[in-house]
């Protein structure tokens, strides 16, 4: 049942998108490891990391899109659950360390032997288990969200206001995770990471690992999302984005509708944040910034809200281009990712993917209206 | 006598000093049509929306089936109890397909998981066929709602309300911006849903609520100005008053 | 202690050298003067205390300058002097009248010496002299000195002198000051207590550091028990004027929030439009400021204290102008699609950033403060700044001035209308997009206007917005939308809370939880504290 469930919802676009991720699975580990560097076909580990970083923030987009394009909840606090995942990953990596740190203490990180503190808080045990860990990425962005919808939708917050306490959420966390004394390494975050799963993190068998992972769980957190907005439940999710007390006086539980979602997308955030955070190597504060959710917002309106393959598209494209001026002119990007805000909103209220659905439509349109338009035409000429 | 499906026992509600609805009481019996009258602002719509949970009366009870206070419950727990309403503008999922729309307002478990792994019954395909046919809906069924007249979506929507197979009917001027033909078909379905469902119709279309002949029931500033059939409530002096002396 | 009632002394001295010449002194001192030339400690006393009876105030720098050990005998005439060393020998100075008497050889002269119970008799006439100097503050500082040493040895000079003393003031500080050298001695209880008494009317910290000795000192168990009352009442008082400040602080937090709500409070509140760019129109006005005052330094730095006054309108104009603009060029499109406006203007932030920076640079502006705005006073025990001071009397104005142009003029009643029935104010010939783009610009300005006021509080760099915005939203969301008034309350009060919470949770937490507290409040009352109610909610 859980097959059929989990298949029923593949359309053609889910189809050509997974071929495309079981292609760079092959393909880029190969490229990266066994093709020598002088080919042209040879991919640098630079380049790796910064695909797997591209695919962690399409998960993210992901996440996104499950409730923004489909519940209509514009989550400005996504960003807080990505983080949360990657300083769960953290702490393990930060365990893992070991006594290999500059202070060489086998129990405590560094940061904490720095601050003079004597033993570990009692939070930071049983992340030395990566399974333990692994838990932990999908747990503790999935409570944080089912407390937070539990209250926010219970009582009826909506629209933007629900979006400016998401944003107060995220900020109130930025500022707590700055704080020395909750024992996340401040400032500086966590960092420095030696191995995973007892493999050297830099070593690049490892990334490459590291990478499949990536495109692994983003296709895992496709066929998901896809089998949820395809089922009953996720028509519902539609008609409460579009009429939300029709779905009520229906006899639906708005609230529970809502709240799935919610923390299911909380949960795919998470463990996006843990896949990033070994590949980038560094998980701090800044993660859990305003302006880094609502960026990840920004990629799924280009790629076009409400379909599952436009957020991923729209992660990888926006983020590619970011690369890209902050390589060549680093001082346009910010008018350049702006920009994008306002003509997105503006012209381009669907996406990318919409776009194209709606040219297509219209060209289909056109040819039928040119098809009856000559035989009328035919007709009025005939005698 | 029997017991009635639904009681409302002197229900207030006030807005920042408005009295929307002072000191109402109302009985509908199982199986009756109802039409309900008034002028604007007599409490009709405030009216629904207490009785579906939208709004929580300051005074006041209102009870279904003789013992559930639906004053305390959540919308869509009374949605659940059996009370559909339609809303005065047609209220549909537009994104949807006219089947779609009535999938979703089929009587069926609401649960969150039990919407994941549902699938289409036999039964329930036989049950949206039988819905389309009443509300000549068939030829469009692959129709996004959007996309429908708005006397269609009218339509669509009574029928989701039929899906939802209620015991009792809350429809808010189902006629408005319908034809004189569709004006008299909605009459006719109405009245061949009471019997088995109790209806109350909100309605300003005086010819509409001749057509359903049944009794009315005449609102004013929030209380009950009269009850009775059409023609004893248009001869009430009070009634004349208020309908004219706006 | 010892240091500091000396360092008063001499500063007293000090002020008396400074007067004008006493050639008055009476004719008989340089011959009591003469006196201390003696060898013998009790005769030395008997000399001290002669002198310190002429109560002149030019025995002064004489006893003073036997206390420091720098008064001598000389050998050749036995004259009293003061020696100061040079080089190898002395330079020698008449002790009266500080005349130069010329060099003398090492040997010429002898040291007068004393020993600690002259060292107690000198203090006490020094502290006698300045307690009747003619000069009201000496004579206040004198006492403060008593207060401070708790020198029983004073209680018979501060008899005196409070029995000859006609400033009420001064006084009250000469009865504390003997009360406090009360509770340094083996007085009665009764005499004891009353002295608490006195100690306890003052009310400072002072007079707390000073009871807390007498608790933790051997004393019978009537004094310690009163001292302890007293303690607590002292204490009582502190915290109220510690809650005061805190309530000074927050009121001055919330201005501040204020002024950078109150825009928003028009463009979200009243047209209902989401601007993530709000925080960028301060910023603009801040930097409006910086430039007015750039052309006031370089062509009329005589006028500098007026350049905030031009910056007001400079900052408004452009603040609103560009508002128009956005108005115009982006929002209209986008009326009635909230999460789409928001997103827009999130994007135009960044460009309005980055625009800054491109223009001047990212690092801080200075932007400077008018003499007017510097400086603080003290009003009872707290300290208030004239720059906070000014800005919590300017947010209060342009939420008054708001507030009239909304309600008294013929352009806020069309705001008014368009807001509550757009459809209807247009068939009554109201042109609904110009009163848009207006209402826009208005809330536009007042963030500019904010800048102008932050600017003196605040960093003035690209990102000064961005720390503003959250705030505001906060602000008008807990204020409830769309109620001018609700915004003053809430802005007012989460000011308070904040500055409350500091002290105990510290700057950061204390914000959490603040923020914490905000978010679990929409969650109670959605539509914030003065909620509109009722069915033209849900239109």
């Amino acid at each position: 049942m859980l097959t059929r469930f989990l298949l029923a919802g593949l359309d053609t676009k889910a189809w050509v998108l997974l071929s495309v991720l079981a292609v760079l699975a092959v393909a880029v580990p190969f490229m990266a490891l066994a093709v020598p560097p002088t080919s042209p076909w040879s991919l640098s580990m630079l380049t790796v990391t910064l695909l797997g970083k591209y695919f962690c923030y399409a998960l993210l987009a992901l996440s996104l899109d499950l409730v923004w394009g489909y519940c209509g909840i514009l989550s400005l606090g996504h960003g807080a659950f990505f983080a949360l995942g990657g300083y769960a990953m953290g702490m393990y990596l930060m365990r893992q360390i070991g006594s290999r740190g500059v202070y060489g203490n086998a129990e405590l990180p560094d940061f904490m032997v720095f601050l003079n503190w004597k033993e570990l808080p009692w939070y930071w045990h049983g992340f030395d288990m990566f399974p333990f860990a692994a838990l932990m990425v999908v747990l503790i962005p999935g409570v944080l969200a089912f407390a937070f919808g539990w209250f926010a939708f219970r009582s009826r917050v909506t629209g933007v206001y629900l979006s400016i306490i998401t944003q107060a959420m995220t900020f109130a966390l930025l500022l707590a995770f700055f704080r020395n004394d909750m024992g996340f390494g401040g400032n500086n975050g966590l960092t420095d990471f030696k191995e995973i799963l007892g493999y050297d993190i830099q070593a690049p068998a490892t990334r490459a690992g590291l990478f499949v992972a990536t495109v692994v769980a983003l296709a895992i957190g496709y066929i998901l999302a896809s089998a949820v907005v395809s089922s009953k439940y996720g028509k519902v999710l539609v008609a409460v984005r579009d009429a939300e007390s029709r779905v009520r006086f229906l006899g639906y539980d708005v609230e529970k509708v809502k709240l799935f979602a919610w923390t299911l997308s909380a949960c795919m955030a998470g463990v996006a944040g843990a896949l990033y955070v070994p590949q980038v190597g560094i998980i701090n504060p800044s993660e859990f910034s305003p302006a880094a959710s609502i960026e990840a917002v920004i990629w799924v309106a280009v790629g076009g809200r409400g379909t599952l393959a436009g957020a991923v598209l729209g992660a990888v494209i926006v983020n590619y281009g970011k690369t890209w001026f902050t390589g060549v002119l680093p001082e346009v990007w910010l008018f350049a990712l702006g920009g994008l805000f306002v003509l997105v909103t503006l012209f381009l209220p669907k996406g990318i993917l919409g776009l194209a659905g709606d040219l297509r439509q219209r060209l289909a349109a056109r040819r039928s209206r040119a098809a009856a338009g000559s035989n009328a035409a035919k007709e009025a000429t005939a005698p | 006598m029997t017991d009635p499906l639904l009681y409302l026992d002197g229900v207030s509600v006030s807005f920042d000093g408005f009295k929307a609805l002072n000191n109402l009481s109302l009985m509908i019996d199982p199986g009756e049509l109802r039409a309900i009258i008034g002028p604007n602002g007599a409490g009709k719509t405030t009216m629904m929306d207490v009785i579906t949970g939208k709004t929580r009366p300051d005074h006041g009870t209102v009870m279904f089936e003789g013992n559930t206070d639906l004053t305390k419950l959540k919308e869509s727990t009374i949605a659940n109890l059996g009370i559909g309403r339609k809303f005065q503008r047609p209220t549909v999922f537009e994104h949807h397909t006219v089947l779609d729309n009535l999938e979703l307002a089929l009587k069926n478990p609401r649960g969150v998981f039990s919407g994941l792994f549902y699938k289409v019954s036999e039964e329930d395909r036989k049950r949206i066929e039988e819905l389309l046919d009443i509300t000549k809906l068939s030829p469009k069924r692959d129709v996004v709602a959007g996309g429908l007249a708005h006397g269609e979506k009218q339509w669509l929507e009574i029928g989701m309300l039929l899906a939802q197979d209620p015991k009792l009917l809350l429809v808010d001027e189902p006629v408005a911006g319908m034809t004189d033909a569709e004006t008299e078909q909605t009459a006719h379905l109405l009245r061949a849903i009471s019997g088995k469902h109790s209806v109350i119709v909100v309605e300003h279309d005086m010819v509409f609520v001749r057509e359903l002949g049944v009794k009315v029931t005449v609102l004013h500033e929030g209380s009950m100005l009269a009850e009775g059939s059409l023609d004893t409530v248009s001869a009430n002096q009070q009634v004349i008053d208020v309908y004219l002396g706006r | 202690m010892r240091c500091t009632i000396r360092r008063l002394l001499i500063a007293a001295a000090l002020l008396i050298a400074a007067l004008p010449p006493l050639a008055a002194y009476a004719a008989d001192l340089p011959a009591l003067v003469r006196g201390l030339g003696v060898s013998n400690y009790d005769e030395l006393d008997k000399a001290i205390a002669k002198l310190a009876e002429t109560g002149d105030p030019a025995v002064a720098p004489v006893l003073e300058a036997l206390q420091a050990g720098d008064l001598n005998l000389r050998k050749s005439d036995g004259a009293v002097v003061v020696a100061k060393r040079a080089g190898s020998g002395w330079d020698l100075f008449d002790p009266l009248t500080g005349a130069a008497l010329g060099p003398a050889e090492r040997s010429a002269v002898e040291r007068i010496r004393i020993n600690n119970a002259l060292r107690r008799s000198l203090g006490a006439a020094l502290g006698a002299l300045t307690l009747m100097s003619p000069d009201p503050a000496v004579r206040r500082s004198a006492a403060e000195a008593v207060f401070k040493s708790r020198d029983p040895a004073g209680i018979e000079i501060l008899d005196r002198a409070i029995a000859k003393e006609t400033d009420a003031g001064i006084r009250t500080a000469m009865q504390r000051a003997r009360a406090a050298a009360v509770l340094n001695t083996d007085a009665p209880e009764a005499e004891k207590l009353a002295a608490i008494e006195i100690i306890a009317a003052r009310g400072d910290r002072d007079g707390l550091g000073l009871l807390n000795t007498v608790v933790n000192a051997t004393a019978p168990d009537a004094v310690k028990a009163a001292a302890r009352e007293a303690i607590g009442a002292i204490e009582h008082r502190l915290a109220l004027w510690a809650a005061a400040q805190n309530l000074w602080y927050g009121l001055s937090l919330g201005s501040v929030l204020l002024l950078a709500a109150i825009g928003l409070a028009v463009t979200f509140g009243v047209m209902g439009v989401i601007n993530m760019a709000h925080g960028e129109m301060v910023m603009i006005g801040a930097y409006s400021t910086f430039m007015v005052q750039e052309m006031f330094r370089a062509y009329a730095p005589g006028l500098f204290d007026l350049s905030i006054l031009v910056a007001l309108p400079v900052a408004f104009v452009v603040a609103g102008g560009i508002g128009i603009i956005i108005e115009r060029g982006i929002i209209r499109w986008l009326y009635g699609r909230p999460l789409e406006t928001l997103l827009a203007t999130w994007g135009l932030s960044l460009m309005l950033q980055q625009a800054v920076r491109s223009l001047f640079g990212p690092s801080n502006r200075e932007v400077g403060a008018p003499s007017w705005m510097s400086g603080a006073f003290e009003l009872g025990g707290l300290t208030i700044t004239y720059g906070r001071l000014w800005i919590v009397v300017f947010a209060f104005a342009v939420f008054a001035a708001l507030l009239v142009a909304l309600r008294r003029t013929s352009f806020g009643l069309q705001i008014r209308a368009v807001t509550q029935n757009r459809r209807m104010a247009s068939a009554m010939g109201i042109r609904t997009p110009q009163v848009d783009a207006l209402t826009f610009g208005l809330g536009s300005g007042i963030a500019g206007l904010a800048g102008v006021a932050l600017s003196q509080i605040d960093n003035v760099s690209p990102n000064l917005g961005q720390g503003y915005i959250i705030d505001s939203f906060m602000v008008v969301v807990f204020g409830g939308v769309g109620n001018l008034w609700g915004t003053l309350v809430g802005a007012l009060t989460l000011g308070t809370i904040n500055k409350f919470l500091e002290p105990y949770a510290g700057a950061v937490l204390g914000k959490i939880l603040v923020l914490i507290f905000i978010i679990l409040f929409i969650q109670r009352r959605p539509r914030g504290l003065f909620a509109l109610r009722g069915r033209a909610v849900e239109a």
